[in-house]
């Protein structure tokens, strides 16, 4: 669409300039100010440079926390995509199930996120949980809070039951809107299915793919709730996200110049990988 | 019945079964769930909801937590709405960078803003309101509502405005009268999002809030903390936290597919 341009429609966007500045850019510059200096209470700040962001980043249990994340966030995506593009792909197109099928699909993206972390607790116990139960009767040893693989399993399993059908409902949303016609012309030309997908399916769904990952890439990247009522960031600290770790600098420790520093540069992480995403999207938009 | 839906339907019964174990759980005493594994309740009780619903403290967090949800989703509507429709119909100075920078906000992890929030709204005398955890959540539903609205809106031919003004509406009674209602199903899906994503954030919503105005999620956690483990107490409690989600979504089924897409198909 070509737009007009008009400065005055800053007054439209006035209102969620002013809330979202309140939001943003006040609790954003309580951080600068603490990842920048030294305080002992009682209003008092001393300079302190960047000591701070030189501590972080040669903090061991930052980069441990750090790789973690990356791990956690790379087994989702290459987990949850695929599975959700197949979904969306073996779902019915029209006729009543549609409904069913998205209802009971969505449902898990509503539910609370620390109900999804002790829906999953209960759950995976081994003694008394329908998961835990079902492995140790296979005869797999299974013990997520003692266990380090089976704490990942568990929370990897529980990141794609909350989340896989955000991907599959875009990716689905993307089908339906390619008109009949190019199927039918795929038909006339004899097309098999691989080609159908191939050359008609995924370049309509390029957009809502890069939607999907943008989305799910932010949000694994930030998991907390779900995380810290599963496993606690444990056995030891093998599940200790960067969110965990962070709170527990900030409100457990009250490292406050650490988790200041911390805040940012892990905030600066997600700024630069989503830019990377979001301009990569809009080059797809415009084209 | 074709092959390819078993495979929908293995992947409805996965999502399924943590729910019905939820389900089971809450009709046994926490003694039964300690007590061994069983697949469904052989006690069956319902002692669990009645101890929710005639208990205030847990009521009351189910109320708390409903009002900053209906607050947070009416705000960022109604702030959404104006700036949706400024990004889809003029260019204006700076408007790509202001786009991406609400979009950063959808993507500051709440873990960064705990702090610095509980000294802001202590500052502004809104700490232990439902008004505090509900203008927190505007952090990240005013972007996403601005997005899914702008999707929505640039889907509605220019032609409309320009006819109504042919017409001799003014901008606030077209936009009101005209635009709203063609864009309804849009604002639908933005405040279904609201909604969902107000609902099941927990970390700002239970460290905004002390004793006045807790919330369900800041309820469940206590519950399993101090008292051990009220396992039949706290299965009861998350599921009539699935309640309203279901009952949301009921409502939007017809364009769930186009909204999570952002209104961008």
């Amino acid at each position: 669409m070509n737009k007009t341009i008009n400065n005055r429609a800053w007054f439209l966007v006035l209102p969620v300039f002013i809330l979202v500045a309140f939001n943003a850019l006040i609790p954003l510059m309580t951080v600068v100010n603490y990842s920048i200096q030294e305080t002992f209470g009682n209003n008092v700040f001393l300079w302190s440079g960047t000591t701070w962001f030189q501590q972080i980043l040669h903090d061991t249990n930052f980069h441990d926390s750090l790789k973690r994340q990356i791990i956690f966030t790379g087994l989702v995506l290459l987990i949850q995509v695929p599975l959700g593009l197949v979904i969306a792909l073996c779902m019915p197109r029209k006729g009543p199930w549609v409904s069913v099928c998205l209802v009971l699909m969505a449902l898990p993206l509503l539910v609370p996120w620390n109900v999804v972390g002790s829906m999953w607790n209960i759950m995976a116990l081994p003694d008394i949980g329908l998961l835990g139960k079902a492995i140790n009767a296979l005869g797999v040893p299974y013990n997520y809070t003692r266990q380090p693989m089976a704490a990942w399993f568990t929370t990897v399993l529980m990141d794609v039951w909350h989340w896989t059908s955000l991907v599959a409902l875009l990716c689905y949303a993307g089908l339906v809107s390619i008109p009949d016609a190019y199927y039918q012309a795929a038909k006339i030309d004899g097309a098999r299915p691989w080609a159908v997908f191939r050359y008609i399916q995924l370049p309509k769904l390029k957009h809502v793919l890069t939607i999907a990952i943008l989305l799910r890439f932010m949000d694994s990247f930030m998991i907390y709730t779900e995380v810290i009522v599963l496993t606690g960031g444990g056995p030891g600290s093998t599940t200790k996200f960067l969110s965990i770790d962070l709170v527990q600098k900030a409100l457990g420790g009250f490292d406050l110049g650490p988790a200041a520093a911390f805040s940012i540069i892990y905030f600066l992480i997600i700024l630069f990988l989503s830019w990377l995403f979001y301009t990569l999207m809009m080059r797809t938009e415009t084209k | 019945m074709k092959k390819r839906y078993i495979i929908v339907a293995l992947y409805i019964v996965f999502l399924m079964l943590p729910i019905y174990w939820l389900l089971n759980m809450s009709f046994k005493t926490t003694n039964e769930i300690l007590g061994g594994f069983s697949a469904f309740p052989r006690e069956f009780t319902l002692d669990s909801y009645r101890t929710i619903f005639t208990d205030p403290s847990w009521y009351n967090a189910y109320l708390n937590s409903i009002s900053y949800v209906l607050i947070n989703t009416v705000i960022s509507i109604v702030v959404a709405l104006p700036a949706a429709y400024a990004f889809s119909r003029y260019r204006f100075l700076g408007d790509k960078h202001l786009f991406f920078w609400l979009l950063t906000n959808r993507m500051a992890p709440p873990a960064v803003f705990v702090l610095p929030f509980v000294n802001l709204y202590y500052a502004v005398e809104l700490f232990d309101t439902p008004w505090a955890v509900a203008l927190a959540h505007t952090l990240f539903n005013v972007p996403l509502a601005v997005w899914i609205l702008e999707g929505f809106m640039s889907g509605v031919p220019k032609e409309l405005d320009e006819t109504a003004y042919v017409d001799g509406y003014s901008f606030p009674h077209f936009f009101v009268r005209i635009f709203l209602p063609t864009i309804s199903a849009g604002i639908g899906v933005a405040a279904f999002f609201c909604f969902m994503f107000s609902w099941v954030e927990m970390l700002l919503a239970k460290n905004l809030t002390a004793v006045a105005a807790k919330p369900i999620v800041a309820a469940m956690t206590k519950t399993a903390s101090t008292s051990g483990y009220e396992l039949g107490l706290l299965a009861a409690a998350g599921v009539l936290t699935l309640i309203p989600g279901a009952v949301v979504i009921y409502f939007v089924r017809n364009y769930i597919a186009k909204g999570f897409a952002l209104g961008r198909v």
